[in-house]
């Protein structure tokens, strides 16, 4: 599903190249659930970027489902975070000015997919929140808006979510109900990869890339770590 | 996307702006308002100004006393056209089909108890030819009571209304007292249409001699109007013309003559030309305004693609492509400016209105300056809003989701 191959990220800050990420290299199956873990600065972000597909690497190869992401045009990178990537970031990422139903229905438009309203609300459905669908975010709760966005990350059916701190603005039991949520889609089926530097959340997970300065320096089951 | 869902969200953004939308768009309000009303104004003046010189007849020549550089100088001064050169120029000048020489002066007219001021026009028996006047009831005075200097009159329409409209009467064979001396009614002419500044149905017409002798006490004549047979002879006789009258006023060829010959084709010339004017100067006020409506509206576009440049990221993140993001940001400056028009549009109509009732000044709103400012406007919105949305649609989606 997710291949990895001497992924290297450069970018240039002045004359000075800066190496934040170098030489990662992993697989993952469909059905995962990764927690990546590391201090700030340790590459997370990078790696995050470029396994949404919203950044190309300097080197090295990302296949996903098969496709070589190198050398696509943003607008074919558009169209796969579109149908194989959902995202769900820490401060929810919502459109203010729109609904909670259009909010998610904004990527089924993006993509052309008919009945998009209908779509729409049984992912607000799966998140338990059909009741809020007419809703602005700005009259929603914290926990409330990142159902949302999970609703939206989940309504084109996407094989990957990829959730940047998801529970770091919330309270604990919130974030806990965010993460069970989580669960659940995973036990559907859909691979969730998880950036979080919280220990508590990162148990929810299966698997651990431990990360710094750039580098992979664990990549293991959560069980084999406790042991 | 489809179209239509980017339509609606361009809305939304617009609405939930109002204020900053509504002064975006003033800009282009402006200019089209004002160039709406404007056109409209110049094109009542220049309709005007038309059916005047048609209804005068656009085969006459007119000739004036005074020299045409020096038109300042009072036609009742100068006195160096006579009658014997209207008789010449009747007899001596070919391809022309009436002559009419005239004096007018103001007089108070007076018929039972009535009274009434109005323009007397001393004039030979072509003249109601000439300027288009129909006989309503009786006749015209001919040669013979011109030769004798016979106190009768012909009565415009104003007139008449004004001296016989109570009593119902029949105004021919009637007696009036012009300036306190008798003349017999012989005839009423048809209305011809009062005109804003100028009523041609009030006046009186009687013999040039008799206003000569007997009214004015004057022996020159105040212009003579010359009718051609065919319109494109207008030149050739007025170089006839010309020729003539310098002769007969002994004017060396090095001198500039004591009149000045034109026709209404030379007023229509200098209408067109000033109206050409008119229009350049409307389109530079025009280009101008709708120029700075639209530096406007880029500037609010640059302002909102830059507040918005988180949503840009989201956009993005969830699959919006380029031409997507383009398109929003075109859609929104373009409504902007399509609105404007429209507002615009209204502006201008009603200042035109406002402006022929307060001014009793006719205005002629044309189909073709409504599309042209529209279009104009338009054409701006997608000029100034390209470069905004292009700055958007090339945004980095990283840069953008991290945007504070």
């Amino acid at each position: 599903m997710i291949d990895v191959q001497n992924l290297c990220k450069t970018y240039q800050l002045g004359n000075v190249n800066v190496s934040a990420l170098k030489n990662a290299t992993f697989s993952f199956e469909r059905g995962e659930f990764v927690a990546i873990m590391g201090p700030s600065g340790s590459g997370k972000s990078t790696l995050m970027n470029l396994l949404g597909c919203l950044d190309l690497p300097s080197s090295g190869t990302y296949r996903l489902d098969g496709n070589d992401i190198q050398g696509m045009t943003p607008d074919r990178l558009a169209e796969i975070r579109n149908r194989k990537i959902g995202f769900v970031f820490q401060n929810f990422n919502l459109l203010p000015r729109a609904s909670a139903l259009e909010n998610i229905e904004l990527p089924l438009l993006y993509g052309r997919v008919p009945d998009s309203s209908k779509k729409a609300m049984s992912a607000l459905d799966r998140v338990g929140l059909s009741e809020r669908a007419r809703h602005n975010p700005s009259e929603l709760s914290g926990g409330e808006r990142q159902r949302v966005a999970i609703a939206r990350a989940i309504v084109n059916e996407p094989a990957i979510i990829l959730a940047d701190e998801p529970t770091g603005n919330l309270d604990s039991r919130t974030g806990k109900e965010i993460m069970n949520i989580f669960t659940q889609l995973n036990r559907d089926g859909v691979m969730v990869l998880l950036v979080t530097h919280e220990e508590e959340i990162a148990q929810y997970a299966r698997h651990i890339l431990l990360m710094k300065d750039g580098e992979i320096v664990k990549n293991a089951m959560i069980a084999e770590i406790a042991t | 996307m489809l179209i239509l869902d980017l339509f609606k969200m361009a809305l939304r953004s617009l609405i939930a702006n109002k204020l900053r939308t509504f002064l975006t768009t003033l800009g282009i309000i402006i200019g089209v308002a004002s160039v709406i009303s404007m056109i409209a104004i110049g094109e009542g003046a220049k309709q005007q100004t038309l059916s005047t010189i048609s209804k005068f007849g656009t085969n006459i020549i007119s000739i004036k006393p005074g020299r045409e550089k020096k038109r300042h100088v009072s036609g009742d001064r100068v006195v160096t056209l006579t009658l014997e050169d209207a008789r010449a120029i009747e007899s001596g000048v070919p391809l022309i089909t009436g002559v009419a020489a005239q004096v007018y002066k103001a007089a108070q007219l007076k018929y039972s108890s009535k009274n009434t001021n109005t323009t007397v026009r001393g004039t030979g028996q072509d003249y109601g030819r000439l300027a288009n006047f129909t006989i309503d009831r009786g006749r015209y005075f001919n040669m013979s009571e011109i030769r004798t200097s016979r106190q009768v009159a012909v009565l415009g329409a104003t007139v008449v209304k004004n001296l016989f409209e109570e009593t119902n009467e029949n105004p021919v064979g009637k007696t009036i007292k012009v300036d306190g001396k008798n003349y017999l009614i012989i005839g009423s002419m048809e209305a011809k249409g009062a005109l804003s500044w100028y009523d041609p149905d009030d006046q009186i017409f009687i013999p040039v001699t008799t206003a000569q002798k007997r009214l004015f006490g004057m022996d020159h004549v105040q212009s003579i109007d010359v009718q051609a047979a065919n319109i494109e002879d207008l030149e050739t006789i007025k170089e006839d013309i010309d020729r003539l009258l310098r002769l007969r006023h002994n004017i060396r060829e090095d001198k500039e003559s004591d009149f000045h010959v034109q026709n209404s084709s030379q007023w229509l010339n200098s209408w067109g030309d000033a109206a050409k004017t008119f229009t350049y100067l409307l389109g530079g006020v025009a280009a101008i305004s709708l120029m700075v409506g639209g530096i406007g509206i880029m500037n609010i576009m640059l302002v909102s693609v830059t507040e918005r440049t988180r949503e840009i990221g989201i956009r993005k993140a969830i699959g919006a492509k380029k031409r997507e993001i383009l398109e929003q940001f075109l859609i929104e400056s373009v409504l902007m400016s399509f609105l404007g028009g429209g507002i615009g549009i209204l502006l201008g109509l009603v200042i035109a209105k406002t402006v022929s009732k307060m001014g009793g000044w006719e205005t002629v709103v044309s189909v073709e300056s409504i599309l042209l400012a529209f279009g104009f406007s338009v054409g701006i919105g997608i000029f100034f809003g390209y470069y905004p949305a292009n700055k958007a649609a090339n945004m980095n989606p990283i840069d953008a989701l991290r945007y504070e």
